[in-house]
C-alpha cells in the first residue's frame, strides 16, 4: 500500500523543485552579471582610488597625508563625527521610541519629517542653515550682536552634518521597535525595574544590532558628507575644510596624488565599516540569529 | 494577599472596556477570569497589575489602596501571553532579573540571585537549562521560565494572561495540572485569564465569567455549570439548548400545551427555557413533556446528537442520547429536561 503512494509523491516533488531551480546556464549568467556589475561599479573605482593614491610612491602618499592642511581636515572630520554621531544616537533613539511605543497625533507627520533629509538634496540642507544663520539670515543679526559664529565655522558644519545624518539611526530602529512592541518593557517594569533600567537592560539590548548598524551608516555618512557641508563650510583651508572638501580642493589644484591619498582614507573608512559589521555578525552570529529568530 | 476590586470602570479613548466591576479575591485563591474575546478579562487583569489605571473605582491589595501605585510598587508577578522573555538573556538571567534591578540593601548578591534562579528552575522542572537562551526552548519550557521569573520577586499576587494560549493541546493539559500543583505548593494568590472554559473549570477555585465588560457570575466550577445565573452563562459554559416558552398559572407552556414543568415563582408571560442537551429524560407517553420530530441525527464521539423540531413554529432543539438508544431510530421523540432554568424573554 505504501509503495504507490511514495511513487506518486516523488515525481511531484521533483517537478516542484525543478520549477523553482534555474538551469545551469541561467545560473551562470545571473552570477556573471552580478559579479561584473559589482566589479565595474564598486570594486574597480576602489582599486583606482588606491592605485592613484600610491601612484607617486609611499613617501608622496605619507607626505600628502601629513601636510598641515590635510591633518587639519582629518581632525575636523573626526571632530564633526564625534559630535554629530552621539547626538544622532540620542535623537534617533528618542524619535524611534516615541514613534514605536506611543500613540499620538501627528505621528505620521513626524515619521515623514524624519525622512526629510533623505528626500532633500544635501545642497538644500546646507542652504537652509545659510538662510537661518547667515549674515542676512533670520537669526543673523541676533547672532552677530551676541558674537556667535555658526556659519563658515565648525558649528555650522556640525549642524549640517546632523541634519543630513539624522535619519540613519531612527530609520533603522523604528521598524525594529515597532515589531518588538511593549511586551518586554512591561515585563521589566512588572519585575520592579524603573524606566531607565528597563531601557538599559531590555530595550537597548533588543535593538543593539540595529542600532550598531545605524551608527555605522551614520558615521560613514557623517565623515563622507559633501554637499551640505560644502555650502556652510566656506572652504577655509586649515580651518573649515573637512576631508571630502579637502579632496575636492586638492583635485581642483591638479594635485591628483594628494587628492587620492585623502580619498583613500575615506575609502578605507568604508572598508573598515564593512569589515567591522561582518566581524560583529560572525562573532555574535548565534545571538543575532536568536534575536532575529524570536 | 487579598485583592479587592471595587466599582472599577475603565475607558479607552471614551470607549468603555469595563463597567463598574467589583470582585473580591481571597488570599491564596486560584481565580480564573473567563470570557469571550472583548469581554474585558485581560483589561481587568492589567488593571490589577497596574499596567493600566482605572478610569474610576479602586483596587485594594489587602487593606491598602493600590490604585494609585505604580506597577513596580505593587509587586505583582505577571506572566504575559507571549511570555515576553528577554531574548538576549539566558534563562538564569531572565529569572534573576527582578532581583538584579532592586536597589540598595534589598538587592541580593549575585551569587544569591544565581542560587534563587536555580531553585526556581527546580520548582518549574527545568533544572540544567540555566545557560540556554529563550529561542532555544520549546513553547512549554518558555512558559515555565516566564512563571519562574514572575515568582522570583516573591509577588503579592501572581497574574497570568492566557498562560496556555500559545501551546498545543497536549502540552496545555500537562501544564494545567502542573500549574495547579505549583499553586498548591507555593500558595500565591493567583489570577489567570482564559477563554478556554475547560481550563477555567478544571483549574480554578472560583471562576469569574465575564461578558461585554461586566462580570456575569462568580462561583465554583459546580455553581457555574449547574446553576448559571444568566442566559449568557448558560450558553457560554458547556452545551445548552433553549426554547421559547410561555409561563401561565405556574406552568410552562409550549404553544398550547403544558410541558409538565411547574414554575410557581416565575413571572407570567414569555420566557426562554434553558437545559443541558445531555441532561434529559426520555418518556414514552407524552402527557406533559416536550415532543418533537427528528430533523437530524449525528454521531459525536460517545453520544448521538439528535435535533428535534418542536411544535408548529418549527423551533429546533438539540438533545444527546446514548449511541444505541432505540429512540434515535424513531421519527418522533418525547423528553423532559432534568435540570432546567427559565429566563424572561429578552
Amino acid at each position: 500500500m505504501a509503495d504507490p503512494e511514495i511513487k506518486s509523491y516523488a515525481p511531484h516533488h521533483e517537478s516542484q523543485s525543478a520549477a523553482v531551480t534555474e538551469s545551469r546556464p541561467a545560473k551562470a549568467v545571473l552570477m556573471i552579471v552580478t559579479f561584473a556589475f559589482l566589479g565595474i561599479f564598486l570594486l574597480l573605482p576602489l582599486i583606482v582610488v588606491f592605485n592613484e593614491a600610491f601612484a607617486r610612491g609611499l613617501s608622496a602618499y605619507t607626505e600628502a597625508l601629513t601636510s598641515p592642511d590635510t591633518r587639519s581636515a582629518i581632525h575636523l572630520t573626526l571632530l564633526v563625527a564625534a559630535i554629530s554621531v552621539p547626538l544622532n544616537i540620542v535623537f534617533g533613539i528618542s524619535a524611534a521610541w516615541a514613534i514605536a511605543k506611543f500613540e499620538f497625533k501627528g505621528k505620521a507627520f513626524l515619521t515623514t519629517l524624519i525622512d526629510l533629509p533623505f528626500s532633500v538634496s544635501p545642497v538644500i540642507s546646507g542652504l537652509v542653515y545659510v538662510l537661518l544663520f547667515g549674515a542676512q539670515g533670520l537669526f543673523g543679526a541676533w547672532l552677530k550682536a551676541h558674537g556667535i559664529v555658526i556659519l563658515f565655522a565648525v558649528p555650522g558644519i556640525v549642524l549640517a552634518t546632523i541634519f543630513v545624518t539624522f535619519p540613519f539611526v531612527a530609520r533603522e530602529l523604528i521598524p525594529l521597535m515597532q515589531e518588538q512592541g511593549n511586551g518586554d518593557e512591561e515585563a521589566a517594569l512588572s519585575l520592579g525595574a524603573n524606566g531607565w533600567q528597563a531601557f538599559w537592560y531590555v530595550t537597548l539590548p533588543n535593538v543593539k544590532w540595529g542600532l550598531l548598524y545605524g551608527v555605522l551608516l551614520c558615521n560613514a555618512r557623517a565623515m563622507g558628507e559633501f554637499g551640505a557641508v560644502s555650502v556652510v563650510s566656506g572652504h577655509i583651508r586649515g580651518l573649515t575644510n573637512t576631508m571630502p572638501l579637502h579632496v575636492e580642493i586638492l583635485y581642483n589644484e591638479y594635485n591628483a596624488a594628494a587628492a587620492f591619498a585623502v580619498a583613500s582614507l575615506l575609502a578605507g573608512l568604508a572598508l573598515v565599516t564593512l569589515v567591522l559589521k561582518t566581524l560583529l555578525e560572525m562573532r555574535y552570529g548565534a545571538e543575532i540569529a536568536a534575536t532575529r529568530g524570536h | 494577599m487579598e485583592v479587592r476590586v471595587a466599582n472599577v470602570r475603565k475607558e479607552f479613548e471614551r470607549f468603555p472596556a469595563l463597567h463598574d466591576v467589583s470582585l473580591d479575591i481571597k488570599s491564596g485563591e486560584l481565580i480564573a477570569l473567563l470570557g469571550p474575546s472583548g469581554s474585558g478579562k485581560t483589561t481587568l487583569l492589567r488593571l490589577i497589575a497596574g499596567l493600566e489605571r482605572p478610569t474610576r473605582g479602586k483596587i485594594f491589595f489587602g487593606e491598602e489602596d493600590a490604585s494609585q501605585k505604580s506597577i513596580q510598587e505593587r509587586n505583582v508577578g505577571f506572566v504575559f501571553q507571549h511570555y515576553a522573555l528577554f531574548r538576549h538573556m539566558t534563562v538564569a538571567d531572565n529569572i534573576g532579573f527582578g532581583l538584579k534591578v532592586r536597589h540598595g540593601p534589598t538587592r541580593p548578591p549575585a551569587q544569591e540571585i544565581r542560587r534563587r534562579a536555580s531553585e526556581l528552575l527546580d520548582l518549574v522542572q527545568l533544572s540544567g537549562l540555566e545557560k540556554r537562551y529563550p529561542a532555544q526552548l520549546s513553547g512549554g519550557q518558555r512558559q515555565r521560565v516566564a512563571l519562574a521569573r514572575a515568582m522570583a520577586i516573591e509577588p503579592a499576587v501572581l497574574l497570568l494572561d492566557e498562560p496556555f494560549g500559545a501551546l498545543d493541546a497536549q502540552v496545555r493539559r500537562e501544564l494545567r495540572r502542573w500549574l495547579r500543583d505549583i499553586h498548591d505548593a507555593t500558595g500565591h494568590t493567583t489570577v489567570f485569564v482564559t477563554h478556554d472554559q475547560e481550563e477555567a473549570l478544571e483549574l480554578a477555585d472560583r471562576v469569574v465569567v465575564m461578558s461585554q465588560g461586566s462580570i456575569e457570575q462568580v462561583g465554583t466550577a459546580d455553581e457555574i455549570y449547574d446553576t448559571p445565573n444568566s442566559p449568557f452563562v448558560y450558553g457560554f459554559i458547556g452545551e445548552s439548548s433553549s426554547l421559547p416558552v410561555k409561563v401561565e398559572d405556574g406552568q410552562v407552556w409550549i404553544a398550547d400545551r403544558p410541558i409538565g414543568l411547574s414554575a410557581p415563582q416565575a413571572p407570567q408571560g414569555e420566557a426562554t427555557l434553558f437545559f443541558r442537551p445531555h441532561d434529559v429524560e426520555l418518556v414514552d407517553e407524552c402527557n406533559g413533556c416536550i415532543a418533537g420530530t427528528v430533523a437530524a441525527s449525528r454521531r459525536v464521539a460517545g453520544t448521538r446528537r439528535v435535533e428535534l423540531e418542536i411544535g408548529g413554529e418549527r423551533q429546533r432543539v438539540e438533545i444527546e442520547l446514548p449511541v444505541n438508544h432505540p429512540a434515535s431510530q424513531k421519527s418522533r421523540v418525547a423528553f423532559r429536561p432534568g435540570r432546567w432554568k427559565l429566563f424572561p424573554a429578552a
